[in-house]
């Protein structure tokens, strides 16, 4: 069979590109390795889009300018980015909220104990299963082919040139089937490798098999290893991902959203030792929680435990699994496996060491500890009150950032020249943006931009035909 | 954390609403679709009263459905729809009074279909052995074959019964929900619930439309709803209408189309048999996997009962000076009877609990708009 456009991947960046394509006029082939229950990747997970705009809008409360995202970006990637792409893609963030509409996608206001991204970020009606569900009606109504439980398997690459792919239908499956499939030009939208856990590794080390995966276990790496392999020039470094501390009984994959624990701030985190490791009350949890899944994969056996009394019990966003709770220590660290003496000792010098303040999670309130190493420096208070509540901790990884480099027409790079007709967006070259450091809502943001931009040069490279307007 | 507490969980079906709740309340991402979601998130526990609310809440668009990254084959296997359905058909039967019909739920289609078939057959035979032969066939007059008195004193008491056990019923509903929260009844409530049900307002999966077939909305399934629902209301204005004139104004049908039972009760009947045969027509291609899994044939019943009231009545309109008239007025009266007599046991009590359930979310909603802690964060995000 022979196409326009070969998509791999059936994500956002994926279907923006299908769509974008398929209305510059190209016959658009989508090859999507999950199964249409879970199709879409990441994007399944994801809730929001963080759009640059000069004015609110009535569902985003204020304005958010690009100079401002600009600065947050270069704030947390600690400039690890490159700018002229950072800059082409937070411009053209503006554009995002309309163009989605346009696709039938809707948005709501900011959820219900979200963090604080009701000005800067779009939330979907619905999350993000629902904003892939309007793609795909589009990109079905459009005329794009969408292939479900299908993989690229193999690519034909000469020099940058795109000639041909291998598809493999049913390939979970004993029976897969083969086909090669032309193409003029071919998109890589097809994720990042966090679901490979030997990839992982190779970043890690060992430490990568206590990793939970967030996101989905398509996210294997497939078609980045193929383009690698094809030459295709590489950005950013294997270990680099946005890890979060996740609830500890999380399934191995595909946890998402429900596995995140937003009680840190409200009481001491210790090791499999029973020792704290860091400031628990360092900032504000929406500007801390990013670092926590590093720092829980530097502890023995990659494992933490948030230990709470019965002050904070309901603080918080509710976890989806209980916590173990005790009317006593001692019995609260038998069921979380640390030596009863060790956690005594570290909750007695920590509630020693907390100073008389006034508590108030809203603001860097002044209950503090002094003499105490390492300090907790807000909302720190005696845990005293029975009973005594553990949620345990795992780095939880949710995208990876190493991929291929891009140019601004979302052409991917062979040894430094733009490919005619390879084209990536999404996860799979988010690390030309994102080169360390996290920013809620970006992912979808450089999917979108990318994912436009590769699906209209694709449809132009191939074609004198001018796209329909 | 979210609590779900076993101990008030006395079913199955409550359990696995509370199960699935937990799993939603840490997620959140439904929560501009309807109501259920913004009630849920006022909870922290979830007792028998919570869940039997939250499941009524529920419109059943579907649309939480296709939207969840959490629904099967994901492990976590969250369906809501499907568990408010389930749940919803299972308090029904709790709610009902007096409790020895409950069961009548269990196997609603084949009650219904019964005891339609004995009415109707009831009246045909009633008619046959009583009623004047030569007016059955030729007069056009309803009360030469049954006179006013003897259809009073067949239909109120039925009627009258109805209501009572409807009206025990829903206090049941009521209090159960009150041991989890108690909600007093307000005005405001009362009028923001009126008109979010005359609206519709949460049968539309959050303003996209219903996804009751599959990951395409629309807005098919509430405008078949209103149309039966409006029908239903303009019959039943006829009908008191009729009685209004029967016996204030003494003035006895039959009636000119002019007059409010007809100008009433015709476009009340299209609406019913447009609606009702579009729902059944509608809901003969829904996804299984948002129906419960125990089939009662509750809604199939319900729609159809509400099909032939509208079709025999419309038809005893047209064809009244036929000679079919006596039979068709013993098949309608007969369809009328037996949905009164099952009224309380059948799909009509969802329009009661739902409203009920309507006029505490409103009441919530006004009373205590409470946020959920957060960690800490500079100031709120929503207003």
């Amino acid at each position: 069979m022979s196409y326009d456009v070969l998509i791999a991947g059936g994500g956002n960046a994926a279907l923006c590109a299908a769509i974008c394509a398929a209305r510059g006029g190209a016959r658009v082939l989508v090859a999507e390795a999950a199964p249409k229950a879970m199709r879409g990747g990441n994007t399944r997970h994801t809730r929001n889009c963080r759009v640059a705009h000069d004015e609110g809008n009535g569902i985003l409360t204020g304005p958010y300018p690009v100079d401002e995202y600009l600065d947050d970006l270069m704030r947390v990637t600690k400039g690890n980015t490159d700018t002229e792409l950072a800059e082409l893609t937070l411009q053209r963030s503006k554009e995002i909220w309309d163009f989605l509409e346009a696709q039938g996608v809707r948005f709501q206001p900011s959820l219900g104990g979200t963090l604080s991204l009701g000005r800067t970020n779009a939330f979907f009606l619905g999350g993000g299963r629902s904003m892939l569900n309007a793609l795909y009606r589009m990109a079905e109504d459009l005329g794009v082919a969408i292939r479900y439980d299908t993989r690229v398997a193999a690519i034909e690459v000469e020099d940058g040139f795109f000639l041909g792919a291998t598809l493999e239908a049913e390939w979970d499956g004993d029976h897969p089937r083969s086909e090669r499939i032309e193409a003029r030009a071919f998109v890589a939208a097809s994720g990042g490798f966090e679901a490979n856990l030997d990839w992982l590794e190779e970043g890690w080390g060992p430490a990568a098999r206590n990793f939970l995966i967030r996101g989905t276990p398509y996210n294997t790496g497939g078609v980045l290893r193929l383009m690698l392999d094809a030459g295709a020039d590489r950005v950013g470094e294997a270990d680099q991902c946005h890890a979060v501390a996740v609830d500890g009984r999380a399934p191995k994959f595909d946890g998402g959203i429900v596995t995140r624990l937003d009680c840190v701030p409200f009481g001491i985190v210790v090791n499999a030792q029973g020792q704290r490791f860091y400031d628990e009350g360092e900032d504000f949890w929406p500007k801390r929680y990013a670092i926590w899944g590093r720092l829980v994969a530097a502890q023995p056996d990659q494992i933490g435990h948030v230990i709470i009394d019965a002050k904070s019990a309901d603080l918080f966003m509710p976890s989806v699994f209980p916590p173990e709770i005790d009317d006593d220590l001692d019995g609260l660290a038998g069921k979380i496996g640390v030596a009863p003496d060790t956690l005594r000792k570290t909750v007695d010098d920590f509630n020693a060491a907390c100073r008389p303040g006034t508590f108030d999670h809203t603001i860097h309130d002044d209950c503090r500890t002094e003499g105490l190493d390492p300090p907790k420096s807000h909302w720190a208070r005696p845990i005293e009150t029975p009973p005594f509540r553990a949620y345990t901790l795992r780095p939880g990884i949710t995208f990876t950032y190493m991929g291929v480099r891009v140019n601004r027409d979302a052409r991917v790079l062979f040894d430094g020249t733009a490919s005619p007709n390879v084209f990536a967006a999404g996860e799979i070259m988010a690390g030309n943006v994102l080169g360390q450091g996290y920013l809620a809502g970006i992912g979808m943001t450089i999917g979108t931009v990318f994912g436009r931009i590769a699906g209209e040069t694709a449809a132009r490279a191939i074609s004198n035909r001018e796209p329909a307007s | 954390m979210t609590r779900v507490d076993l101990p008030s969980l006395a079913t199955a079906s409550q359990s696995e609403v509370a199960r699935q709740m937990q799993v939603c309340n840490a997620c959140r991402y439904c929560e501009g679709l309807c109501a259920v979601f913004p009630a849920m998130e006022r909870r922290r526990v979830f007792t028998e009263g919570d869940v039997d609310y939250l499941a009524n809440l529920c419109h059943n668009c579907g649309a939480c459905h296709y939207d969840c990254q959490y629904a099967p084959p994901h492990p976590f296997a969250v369906n809501v729809p499907q568990a408010m359905a389930e749940l919803r058909e299972e308090s029904y039967a709790r709610f009902a009074w007096p409790q020895a019909l409950g069961p009548v739920f269990a196997r609603n289609g084949v009650w219904i279909a019964l005891v339609s078939a004995l009415a109707v057959a009831g009246f045909i035979l009633g008619f046959a052995l009583l009623a004047d032969p030569g007016a059955l066939t030729a007069s056009g007059d309803f009360y030469a074959v049954m006179p006013h008195d003897a259809m009073v004193a067949v239909f109120a008491p039925v009627f009258l019964f109805s209501l009572l056990a409807l009206a025990l019923s829903l206090r049941r509903f009521w209090r159960t929900a009150d041991d989890a929260h108690p909600v007093p009844v307000t005005l405001a409530a009362l009028w923001q619930a009126m008109r979010e049900a005359a609206a519709l307002r949460y049968f539309d999966g959050g303003g996209m439309g219903c996804m009751s077939q599959s990951e395409r909305p629309d807005r098919h399934r509430r405008t078949f709803h209103h149309l039966t629902f409006y029908g239903f209301l303009l019959c039943f204005a006829s009908t008191s209408s009729g009685t209004l004139m029967h016996y204030l104004l003494d003035w006895p049908a039959p009636y000119p189309w002019w007059a409010p039972p007809k100008l009433l009760g015709v476009p009340g009947g299209l609406g019913l048999v447009i609606g009702a045969a579009g729902l059944i027509w509608y809901d003969w291609r829904r996804d299984p996997a948002l129906l419960p899994e125990r089939r009662t044939g509750m809604g199939a019943a319900f729609t159809w009962t509400l099909l032939a009231l509208g079709a025999t009545g419309l038809a005893l309109y047209w064809l009244r000076e036929t000679p079919a008239m006596g039979v068709l007025l013993a098949v309608h009266l007969g369809v009328v009877f037996a949905f009164f007599v099952t009224m309380p046991y059948g799909k009509f009590v969802h329009g009661l609990y739902r409203f009920a359930a309507l006029v505490r979310h409103a009441h919530e909603g006004r009373a205590h708009d409470v946020q959920e802690a957060e960690a800490p964060t500079e100031g709120r995000v929503r207003t």
